[in-house]
């Protein structure tokens, strides 16, 4: 079942092309310091304009207030912001099974935000996206700041997120090896393309 | 009692204090003699031609000449409230928003006052329009200047907090609800104040110039009390009014933060 569906999608300087993810499908996406991967994110959660179609489960995203669209298209930065004292005020339940999953414990809630490491920051931030319950998950290099231990403990979590709720993933990384573990399809985008490559 | 008149040599006497100022300042290196000179300068000439204006202006009372005097006001005033922003919205946004939070309270509110309260014949009294409607714009002028530079200046630096917030759903309102509260009551804070300590350490002033011209000090403080609440509910409004606007124009139809319709600061003097 197609989940997520990108016709002749155009952004930046990007050509249009077509992408189709199935239920639980995972990418990777890779591309030089400036080819636009990032923009690319941006542009499937509507946060930047950009042309074509975009389709989750066959709804088009201009029938979609952009509010919500954005929680079910869901964009983790590489580096996430934080704005409440303390880390809980950012959740509104948080979900702690997963939290205990990604190292942390029930106190970790009340901690200040200053003190969070960009690890910790990354981490935390993946765990807020998910109380929206998103079909969609773009990550922006999401485990760049993370130890072996941590890093896999996120694609462990990822990976279940995965075939647990159907949801789909474009995730953008550096790592060749990262890309083959939790990746099926693998993406480049070379000279303002964007091609399907094999490892 | 009638008002002591003011010759040339008292004002050119006070003129003299003014050029020693800025000489002092020359000699101290405070660097600002020169523009102590010409803002004198300019507020001299000014206020000699408002005085031939509305000298005019009293001696044929007519709505059209109101009408286009206070026009030039708000433009005046709105290119002011442009001036004073670090960041202002391209093209006639970075005008109009100003010019209609102004427009709309300061005069409606002179109309309601001269009507409804001054209760002035004609209802357009140069007299009382003017200088009420000067006062009530130079305010409001204030407060939306100063809630939309704070409010501008927050989201430009709070970019990807307010970007964050919208990755998670929120709508754009939302995603600057605190900036546009913080920066609302920012423009408050002058008119809070002057009222705050009216009277204990200065004497408004407009109660000032109507007792010097002679006014009884009661009727003074009557006048005094309906310029505050006038005010205040002109700023008031105003800010709040530009505020939101400027908030609604920082997103598009499907709620992007579009800094881009922001032109950056001019470059800093020396």
């Amino acid at each position: 079942m197609t989940v997520f569906q990108l016709r002749d999608f155009a952004y930046y300087t990007v050509q249009p092309f077509q992408l189709q993810l199935q239920a639980g499908e995972t990418i990777s996406l890779f591309g030089p310091s400036g080819s636009g991967k990032t923009l690319l994110l941006r542009a499937l959660c509507d946060l930047d304009s950009h042309e074509g179609e975009l389709l989750l489960n066959g709804l088009h995203y201009h029938d979609c207030e952009p509010h919500l669209w954005r929680r079910q298209i869901g964009f983790l930065p590489s580096e996430s912001s934080w704005w409440f004292p303390t880390v809980g005020e950012h959740f509104s339940s948080c979900d702690k099974n997963r939290l205990h999953r990604l190292g942390f414990s029930d106190h970790t809630l009340t901690w200040d935000i200053h003190r969070l490491s960009a690890g910790e920051k990354q981490r935390l931030g993946l765990l807020r996206l998910l109380e929206n319950s998103p079909r969609v998950l773009l990550l922006d290099e999401p485990t760049a700041n993370l130890d072996q231990d941590n890093r896999q403990l996120v694609e462990g979590l990822l990976n279940d997120w995965g075939s647990e709720t159907g949801g789909v993933k474009i995730w953008v990384t550096h790592d060749r090896s990262q890309r083959w573990r939790v990746a099926t399809r693998h993406f480049d985008i070379v000279d303002n393309q964007i091609r399907e490559i094999s490892l | 009692m009638t008002v002591l008149a003011l010759s040339p040599t008292d004002l050119a006497l006070a003129g003299v204090l003014v050029l020693l100022l800025a000489l002092l300042a020359f000699r101290l290196r405070v660097g600002m003699a020169g523009q102590i000179l010409i803002a004198a300068a300019r507020a001299t000439v000014q206020l000699l031609l408002v005085g031939l204006v509305l000298k005019a202006l009293f001696a044929h009372v007519q709505l059209i000449w109101i009408i286009l005097i206070a026009l030039f006001m708000l433009l005046v005033g709105a290119r002011e409230v442009r001036q004073r922003q670090q960041r202002t919205f391209r093209g006639h946004w970075g005008y109009s928003i100003g010019a209609t939070a102004m427009l709309l309270p300061a005069f409606s509110l002179t109309a309601i006052a001269l009507t409804l309260m001054i209760g002035t014949d004609p209802w357009y009294e140069p007299q009382y329009a003017i200088p009420l409607l000067g006062m009530l714009l130079g305010n409001t002028m204030s407060g939306i200047a100063i809630g939309m530079d704070r409010f501008t200046q927050t989201v430009w630096q709070q970019r990807a907090i307010v970007e964050t917030k919208l990755t998670l759903g929120a709508t754009g309102g939302e995603a600057v609800q605190e900036a546009r509260r913080d920066s609302a009551r920012s423009g408050f804070i002058p008119i809070i104040n002057a009222m705050s300590v009216a009277g204990l350490v200065v004497l408004p002033g407009m109660m000032t110039g109507q007792i010097l011209a002679g006014s009884p000090p009661l009727e003074a403080v009557k006048y005094q009390i309906l310029i505050f609440f006038l005010i205040a509910c002109s700023a008031g409004f105003g800010t709040i009014a530009a505020v939101w606007v400027a908030s609604k124009r920082l997103f598009d139809e499907r709620q992007r933060l579009r800094l881009d319709r922001l032109r950056p600061p001019p470059p800093r003097k020396k």
